[in-house]
C-alpha cells in the first residue's frame, strides 16, 4: 500500500467532564447520563453501547439526579429547577423553579404518575406528571436538614428519604413521618462530623438499604426502624446505590473508585430460608468517586469523577467460555461517538470544538523525507490561527469546517453561527453573519467542499440549507415528505455538492438531491443505528458504517447497494473486526485512489482497499505485522482489503488529507487522568 | 566444576573375533528417558530400563541376517526401525516378539544409518549420502537413489540434529586422507559440503561429535595427537553458497597424550564448556591411555577422571547425565555432572578486577587458546626427547635440579615451556614424595611464577607444600592456580588462614562438604578473621591500595555465609562463638535496614524514570508510517 506521512496532533487538550448522574430506562433500555457541565447523553443498550443523543450543557444548569417516566426524562439540579428534555430536538423542553431550594433528588413512583423530590430547605414535594407538563400537587412534613436522596417503596405508598444523621420514612397518603432511622457517625476524628446518607433503596419487603458519607452500607427494617446489619466498606463515602429489577442485588459505589456487590443469599446451604444481605464481589474499575450507578440486567453501569462510563457485565449470566478465553469483559466508553474535529482536507486546517470554545489550527510542515519509523523535523511548527468564544450560556453543540478551510460555522442548541476566514493573511476576521435564533436550532452542521453553502438540520422534520456567503443570505430548507420522529444525528455531502445524506436515530438514512432541493432515495433500514457516513468524492458510492460495526456501501446514483457491498454481506465481516468494541466515528476517502476508505474508531485506524480480496475468517485479520515480515514476493499472496494500524491510540479524527498525508489526532488517556483531581486515596507502591 | 560419580555396569559385551570392531554399535533412546535402545554388533537389540541395569526386550533377527545400523525409535509413531542387511529396513512395535514378523521393506541402496531425534521424522542417510524421510521412503521402498558422493569417498560418522522447525543430517565422509563435512538441511532440502583442515600428521579424526548451540552447529573432533579441535557452521544462513568450502576450525583442548598416539579414543562435548574423552592417560597417573576424564575447555583444566577396565573401544554416548562407555566386557553407564560455569560468574569470585591483568591465566584464556594452534607433533617429539635423556631431575641432588630449572625457565621459549613446566613439575613432586629429603622449594616456586601450571597439570604440588610447611608456596599457588579443588582450599583453610585463599575460586555445592571438615575451634578463629578483615575494608573503601591483594567485600560476604551455612548449629551451641555471633547478627540487622530503606526509594526513583519517559512524547510531530 505504501508509505504516509501522518501529522501526530496531541494538542488537542479535549477534556470530558465527570459524569453525575445516571437512569436507566428498562423499557426502552436506554441509558441517560448527566455530566457535570449539565450535558445530558442517552446510551442505547441494545444497540452496542451506542450514544445516540446528546443534549448540549448550559453554564447555569446543573444536573444532580437524572429520571424516566416512560419515555419522558425529568433532571433536578442545585440551581433548584426540575426540567424535562424534548428527546426529539435535544434541547430542554421546559423548566421550572420548585421554590425549596437547591434540588439534590429527583424521583417518580412506579406507576409513573408522581414525581417526588428532595431540597436543601428539607421538604420533600410531589408533582403531578401531566401530559405536556409537571404540576406541583403538595409537600410531605418539613424537616430539619436538607433531604440528600429518595426512594419511593414499589407499592407507592411510602418514601424513605435519607439526609443528614437519618433516614425518614414518609407516608404519601398522608404525608407524615412514619419512621425515623438515626446513622451512626464515623469513627474518630469524624464523630464530629455529621453523617451525610448519601443514598437509600426501598425495596418491597420494607427493607430500607442506605450508603453514607462514614462508608457504611446499611440495611433496615422499613416497618420497625430497626438496623439490621452493618456492612463497613470504605474509610470514605459510599455515594451511589443501586437495586437490581428482582431485588436480589445491590450494588455501592464509593469514593475510592470502587464497586461492591450485596446479594440478597441464604449465608449457608441448609437454610435456604434464612436469606441475608450478604458482601459479595467488589469491582475496581474507577480511579475516582463513584457517583452514578444503575444496575441493569445483565450488567452493572458505573460513572464518576474519573469521566469514564464503564459497563462490567456480569459473567454468570454469560457463557462461561467468555471468561475462558481470556476476554476482557470490561466495556469502558471514553470519548463522544460523534466528531468533535473537523479537518479542511484542501487547507491542512483542524477545527477542535470544545464546549465554549473553538479553535483553529493549521498544521505544520516537513521538507524530510525518512524511512517508516523516522520521526521527521519540522520546518514549520503547528499554528493556533484562531480562538472562537461562544456567546451565552449554552454550550457549543457542533461545528464544521469547509474542506478549503475558507468557511467555518458552529452552532449552540439556541443559535447557528458562520464565520468566514478568507486566507492565513488574515485569519482574525471577526464572525460576520448570525443566523435568526428563531430558525435554527441545530444539533449538526455541515460545510459542503465547494460551494458555499451549510446544511443544518433543525426541527426533526426538516433540513435546511443555507447558500451564498454574502451578506445576503439565501436559505432554503428541505422538507420531507414523510415525518421523521427521531433528530438527525449524521450528515454528509456529496464532494460536488449534489447530495446530501442525513440520518437519524431510528437508522434511517435519506438522501437528498441539493440542486433540486428535494428528497433522492431512502437507503434500506438497517437494524443498527449508523455511527459514521460518508460520500465517495468521484463514485458518489455512500459508505456506512453502523454501531454493530456492519458496513454497507450504497451507490446514490444506482439507489442500490454497490456489488462491493453485497460481496461484502455474502463473504460477511471478520470476527475480529465485528468483536471490537468502539464504533466507527468517521469515514473519509482517498481523492487520488478511489479503492480506498479511511475509517476510525478509538483504537485503530483503517484502510478499506476495495481492489484487493475480502478476509475470510480463517485469515489473519490483523496482519500488517506478518507482511512486514514477509518478503516482496510472498506480500501479494497475504493481502486482503482491511489495512489496520493500531500504532495510534485513542484517537478523535483520523483523516486523509488531499497531499496524501494522513492527519491523526490523539488524545491519550494518560494525559486526561492527569487533569483529574487527585483521588481520594490513592495506594502507593511500599508505603 | 564437572564431576563423574559412581558409574554401574549396564550389560556385558560379547567379544568379537575381530578385536579391532567395536563390540555395540550404537546406543539410541526410547521415548522414556530412563530406556535405552543398544544394537550389538551382530544380530540383536535390547531394550534396557538403565536405572535398574534390566533388560525390558529383546529383539534377533535370524542366523545369517546381520543388523547394519544402530536401531533408533521412531518418536512420532513409537516405533523401533532397524536396517539388516544393508537394504532392509525392519519397522516394529513395543509389543511384537518376533522381529521376523515385523514389516519389513528392501529399498534399493546401501543405508549408512537411521537416525532419529525427538520432535523430528526419522531420516534414512545412505551410504552413498543421499537422504530421505523414513516415511516417504517406506511408502516407495524401490524409488530410485541418487549417488551424492564420488566413488572413493566413504562415510565415516554421521548424525542428525533437530531444533525448532530445522532438521539438519551431518555427516563426514573421507576419501584419499581427506576429510569432509556435509550438512544436509530437511524442509528445504539443502546440502553443503565443507572441506576439514589437514592435519599436518596426515591423521584423520578420531571421532567426531555434533551439536546445536546458539543457532550454530558446533562440530568437535579429536585427532590422534590429542588435539581437540571445533568447527563452527551456522545453522541459517549461506543456503546459497555453491561447491566445497574450506571449514575454518579452532583448538579447543590439548589433551595430553602421553607415550606414542592416540588408538580408540573418543570425545564428546557436554556442555558449551565440557568435553568427555575417553581412552586417553590421566596427566597424573600416566599409566595407560583407559581413562574417562572430562575437561574444561575454557580453563584447558582437567575436572574429573576415570579409569576404566579392560580395553576401551573409543565409544561414548552422552544422554541425559549420563556417559555408556564400552570398555572390557562391559558397557558401563557413568552419571556426571557439569556445573554451568560461566566465564562470567567465575570471574566474579575468581580474582580482583585489578589485579587480573598482571596475572595472566595458565593457557586458559581465549587468546591463549588461538595461540596454541600450532604444529603439536613437533612438541610430541621434543617432549620425548626430554624423557628419553638422563636428566637431573630424576637423580641428581637439589643445586642441579636447581640449575635446569632455572636453564629451563631462562628459555623462555612460551610455546614450549607450557608442556614441560608441567612434567618437569610432576616429576619433582613424584620424587620429593618418594624420597622425604629431597625438597626444591626455590625451584618449584619458579616454575610456579611461570605461570604455566595449574592444579590439574600437577596435582601434588600444592600439598606436598602444604606438607612441607611451604607457605610461601601455598600462597603463589593459591594466587596463580585458577583451578583449585574446594576440598584442598579447605586442607589449606585448616593449616592457615590468608587473604589469598578467600580468592580462589570455588563453587558453593562443591566447597560446602567440605567446609563441614574443619572444627568448631578453626570456625571461630576464620569467622573472627573474616569479621576482622570486613571492618577493616568497609572502614576505608576508598583506600583500598590496588597493588595489595585483597578480597571484595562480596567475597568476605559470600564466606561468611558459607561458613555459617556449614556450622550454624554447631556454633549456636559454642559458648565462646556467642559474642561473635551476636556482633554479625547486629551488623545483618544494620545491612537488612539499609536495604529496605533504599527499597522504599526504589519506588520514587521509578516514578522519576517514568515521567522522564513521557515527556519524551511531544505535542505534535511528523512521522512516517508504512502500511502493506
Amino acid at each position: 500500500m505504501g508509505e504516509f506521512k501522518v501529522h501526530r496532533v496531541r494538542f488537542f487538550d479535549y477534556m470530558p467532564t465527570a459524569i453525575r448522574a445516571m437512569a436507566f430506562n428498562a423499557h426502552t433500555e436506554r441509558l441517560a447520563l448527566a455530566r457535570m457541565d449539565g450535558s445530558v447523553e442517552i446510551f442505547n443498550f441494545t444497540d452496542h453501547y451506542f450514544q445516540e443523543k446528546v443534549i448540549p450543557g448550559k453554564d447555569s444548569r446543573s444536573i444532580e439526579s437524572l429520571c424516566w417516566v416512560g419515555g419522558r426524562l425529568f433532571s433536578a439540579g442545585l440551581n433548584g429547577e426540575i426540567a424535562e428534555y424534548d428527546l426529539e430536538n435535544l434541547r430542554p423542553k421546559y423548566s421550572l423553579e420548585a421554590y425549596g431550594g437547591p434540588i439534590w433528588t429527583i424521583i417518580s413512583n412506579t406507576q409513573g404518575t408522581q414525581l417526588a423530590i428532595g431540597c436543601e430547605d428539607g421538604t420533600v414535594k410531589l408533582f403531578e406528571v401531566l401530559e405536556e407538563h409537571i404540576q406541583f400537587e403538595r409537600n410531605l412534613d418539613r424537616q430539619k436538614g436538607r433531604i440528600i436522596s429518595l426512594s419511593w417503596h414499589p407499592s407507592g405508598t411510602h418514601i424513605a428519604a435519607g439526609m443528614m444523621d437519618m433516614i425518614r420514612v414518609f407516608d404519601v397518603p398522608t404525608g407524615h413521618a412514619v419512621q425515623r432511622l438515626l446513622v451512626d457517625r464515623g469513627f474518630g476524628g469524624s464523630k464530629s462530623r455529621e453523617t451525610v446518607v448519601w443514598s437509600v433503596a426501598f425495596l418491597s419487603d420494607h427493607t430500607v438499604v442506605s450508603g453514607d458519607s462514614a462508608g457504611k452500607v446499611q440495611v433496615w427494617d422499613g416497618h420497625t426502624g430497626t438496623l439490621v446489619k452493618t456492612h463497613l466498606v470504605t474509610k470514605w463515602d459510599v455515594l451511589a446505590l443501586s437495586v437490581s429489577k428482582d431485588e436480589s442485588s445491590v450494588v455501592a459505589g464509593t469514593s475510592e473508585g470502587t464497586v461492591i456487590q450485596f446479594q440478597f443469599i441464604a449465608p449457608t446451604l441448609h437454610q435456604q430460608q434464612d436469606k441475608e444481605w450478604v458482601r459479595t464481589r467488589t469491582f475496581k474499575n474507577h480511579t475516582h468517586d463513584v457517583r452514578a450507578l444503575a444496575e441493569i440486567e445483565t450488567a452493572i453501569v458505573s460513572g464518576g469523577m474519573d469521566t469514564h462510563l464503564v459497563v462490567r457485565p456480569l459473567l454468570e449470566k454469560f457463557d462461561e467460555n467468555i471468561e475462558m478465553a481470556g476476554f476482557d469483559p470490561v466495556l469502558l466508553l471514553f470519548f463522544p461517538q460523534r466528531n468533535l474535529v473537523s479537518c479542511a482536507k484542501k487547507a491542512g486546517l483542524l477545527l477542535f470544538q470544545f464546549p465554549g470554545q473553538l479553535e483553529l489550527w493549521r498544521l505544520g510542515d516537513s521538507d524530510e523525507h525518512g524511512k517508516p519509523g523516522d520521526r521527521l523535523p519540522l520546518k514549520r511548527k503547528p499554528e493556533k490561527l484562531l480562538l472562537l468564544k461562544r456567546k451565552g450560556e449554552d454550550h457549543i453543540c457542533c461545528s464544521a469546517l469547509s474542506s478549503c478551510g475558507g468557511w467555518l460555522a458552529y452552532s449552540t442548541v439556541s443559535s447557528v453561527l458562520y464565520t468566514l476566514h478568507t486566507s492565513s493573511a488574515s485569519p482574525r476576521t471577526p464572525p460576520r453573519c448570525l443566523l435568526p435564533p428563531a430558525n435554527h436550532q441545530s444539533s449538526l452542521l455541515l460545510l459542503p467542499s465547494l460551494s458555499a453553502s451549510m446544511c443544518t438540520p433543525s426541527s426533526p422534520s426538516q433540513v435546511s440549507g443555507s447558500s451564498n456567503m454574502s451578506p445576503q443570505l439565501g436559505c432554503s430548507s428541505l422538507e420531507n415528505h414523510r415525518f421523521l420522529l427521531q433528530p438527525i444525528h449524521l450528515m454528509t455531502t456529496s464532494g460536488d455538492g449534489k447530495w446530501l445524506a442525513a440520518a437519524n436515530s431510528d437508522c434511517e438514512i435519506h438522501v437528498y438531491n441539493l440542486q433540486k432541493l428535494k428528497l433522492h432515495c431512502i437507503v434500506p433500514v438497517y437494524g443498527s443505528c449508523p455511527s459514521a457516513m460518508g460520500i465517495h468524492p468521484t463514485t458518489n458510492n455512500m459508505t456506512v458504517v453502523h454501531a454493530d460495526q456492519q458496513l454497507f456501501e450504497y451507490s446514490i446514483v444506482e439507489k442500490q447497494y454497490t456489488d462491493w457491498s453485497r460481496k461484502l454481506q455474502k463473504q460477511g465481516l471478520h470476527n475480529v473486526w465485528l468483536d471490537r468494541d468502539t464504533p466507527v466515528t468517521h469515514v473519509t476517502f482517498n481523492s487520488k485512489n478511489p479503492n480506498q476508505v479511511v475509517l476510525h474508531d478509538m483504537h485503530m485506524f483503517c484502510i478499506i482497499d476495495q481492489s484487493l480480496p475480502l478476509p475470510d475468517q480463517k485469515t489473519q485479520f490483523y496482519n500488517q505485522m506478518t507482511l512486514r515480515s514477509l518478503s516482496e514476493q510472498e506480500r501479494p499472496s497475504h493481502l486482503h482489503a482491511f489495512k489496520i494500524c493500531k500504532t495510534f491510540q485513542d484517537l478523535l479524527c483520523v483523516s486523509l488529507l488531499d497531499d496524501q498525508s494522513l492527519v491523526v489526532v490523539e488524545r491519550p488517556l494518560l494525559a486526561i487522568t492527569s487533569q483529574l483531581p487527585a483521588p481520594v486515596r490513592q495506594k502507593k507502591f511500599a508505603t | 566444576m564437572a564431576a563423574l560419580y559412581e558409574g554401574f555396569t549396564l550389560c556385558g559385551l560379547v567379544q568379537t573375533q575381530n578385536a579391532s570392531d567395536s563390540p555395540i554399535q550404537g546406543i539410541e533412546l526410547d521415548g522414556d528417558s530412563d530406556h535405552a535402545v543398544v544394537t550389538d554388533s551382530t544380530r540383536s537389540v535390547t531394550l534396557y530400563k538403565v536405572s535398574d541395569q534390566k533388560p525390558l526386550g529383546s529383539w534377533t533377527v535370524k542366523q545369517g541376517q546381520l543388523l547394519t545400523c544402530p536401531a533408533v525409535f521412531n518418536f512420532q509413531t513409537k516405533e523401533y526401525v532397524v536396517v539388516s542387511d544393508n537394504k532392509v529396513i525392519r519397522v516394529w512395535k513395543d509389543e511384537d516378539l518376533n522381529l521376523d514378523k515385523a514389516f519389513k521393506a528392501t529399498v534399493t541402496a546401501d543405508v549408512w544409518r537411521v537416525h532419529s531425534a525427538p520432535g523430528g521424522e526419522p531420516v534414512v542417510l545412505f551410504q552413498r549420502g543421499a537422504v530421505r524421510f523414513l516415511d516417504s521412503l517406506l511408502s516407495a521402498p524401490q524409488q530410485p537413489v541418487e549417488d551424492v558422493l564420488s566413488e572413493e569417498e566413504v562415510i565415516r560418522w554421521s548424525t542428525n540434529i533437530v531444533a525448532e522447525e530445522q532438521h539438519f543430517v551431518l555427516f563426514t565422509t573421507e576419501q584419499k586422507g581427506e576429510c569432509c563435512l556435509y550438512v544436509q538441511r530437511l524442509n528445504p532440502n539443502t546440502l553443503q559440503k565443507y572441506r576439514l583442515e589437514r592435519e599436518d600428521s596426515g591423521a584423520s579424526p578420531l571421532s567426531f561429535s555434533a551439536s546445536l548451540q546458539d543457532k550454530h552447529l558446533n562440530l568437535l573432533y579429536l585427532y590422534p595427537n590429542g588435539c581437540v579441535y571445533q568447527s563452527v557452521v551456522a545453522a541459517r544462513g549461506y543456503v546459497g553458497l555453491e561447491g566445497v568450502q574450506a571449514l575454518p576450525r579452532s583448538l579447543r583442548l590439548m589433551v595430553p597424550v602421553g607415550e606414542g598416539e592416540l588408538g580408540a579414543a573418543s570425545a564428546v562435548a557436554l556442555d558449551e564448556a565440557h568435553v568427555a574423552v575417553v581412552g586417553v592417560p590421566h596427566p597424573s597417573a600416566r599409566t595407560g591411555k583407559d581413562f574417562l576424564c572430562i575437561w574444561n575447555t575454557n580453563f584447558q583444566t582437567l575436572q574429573a577422571g576415570k579409569e576404566m577396565a579392560g580395553r576401551i573401544h573409543g565409544q561414548v554416548w552422552c544422554y541425559l547425565g549420563k556417559l555408556f562407555v564400552s570398555h572390557g566386557k562391559a558397557l558401563s553407564v557413568i552419571p556426571y555432572e557439569c556445573q554451568k560455569s560461566s566465564l562470567a560468574s567465575a570471574l566474579g569470585k575468581l580474582r580482583h578486577t585489578g589485579l587480573a591483568g598482571n596475572a595472566a591465566l595458565p593457557h586458559g584464556t581465549s587468546t591463549g587458546r588461538i595461540s596454541i594452534k600450532c604444529n603439536c607433533s613437533q612438541r610430541n617429539v621434543k617432549l620425548g626427547v626430554n624423557c628419553v635423556q638422563p636428566q637431573p631431575h630424576q637423580t641428581g641432588p637439589v643445586d642441579e635440579v636447581q640449575r635446569e630449572v632455572e636453564a629451563l625457565v631462562s628459555r623462555g621459549d612460551a610455546q614450549d615451556l607450557q608442556l614441560s613446566v608441567g612434567q618437569l613439575a610432576c616429576h619433582l613432586v613424584a620424587r620429593s614424595q618418594a624420597e622425604t629429603a629431597f625438597y626444591t622449594p626455590v625451584a618449584l616456586a619458579q616454575l610456579v611464577q611461570t605461570q604455566f601450571l595449574c592444579h590439574s597439570v600437577c596435582p601434588g604440588l600444592l600439598l606436598l607444600s602444604l606438607e612441607h610447611k611451604d607457605y610461601f608456596l601455598c600462597q603463589l599457588c593459591l594466587q596463580l592456580f585458577p583451578d583449585i579443588p574446594e576440598v584442598v582450599t579447605c586442607a589449606c583453610l585448616k593449616t592457615f588462614i590468608s587473604n589469598e585463599v578467600l580468592q580462589t575460586p570455588y563453587s558453593d555445592n562443591f566447597l560446602l562438604p567440605h567446609l563441614k571438615d574443619l572444627d568448631t575451634q578453626q570456625v571461630i578463629l576464620f569467622l573472627q578473621y573474616l569479621q576482622f578483615v570486613y571492618l577493616k575494608y568497609s572502614q576505608d573503601v576508598y583506600t583500598q591500595t590496588p597493588g595489595l591483594r585483597s578480597p571484595t567485600m562480596t567475597q568476605i560476604i559470600d564466606w561468611v555465609c558459607l561458613l555459617l551455612d556449614a556450622h550454624f548449629t554447631v556454633l549456636v551451641m559454642a559458648p565462646d562463638a556467642k559474642g561473635l555471633l551476636s556482633n554479625l547478627q547486629s551488623f545483618v540487622k544494620s545491612q537488612v535496614k539499609l536495604f529496605s530503606e533504599l527499597g522504599k526509594i526504589e519506588s520514587s526513583l521509578q516514578e522519576l524514570h517514568k515521567m522522564k519517559l513521557s515527556k519524551d512524547i511531544s505535542q505534535y510531530s511528523i512521522e512516517v508510517i508504512e502500511l502493506f
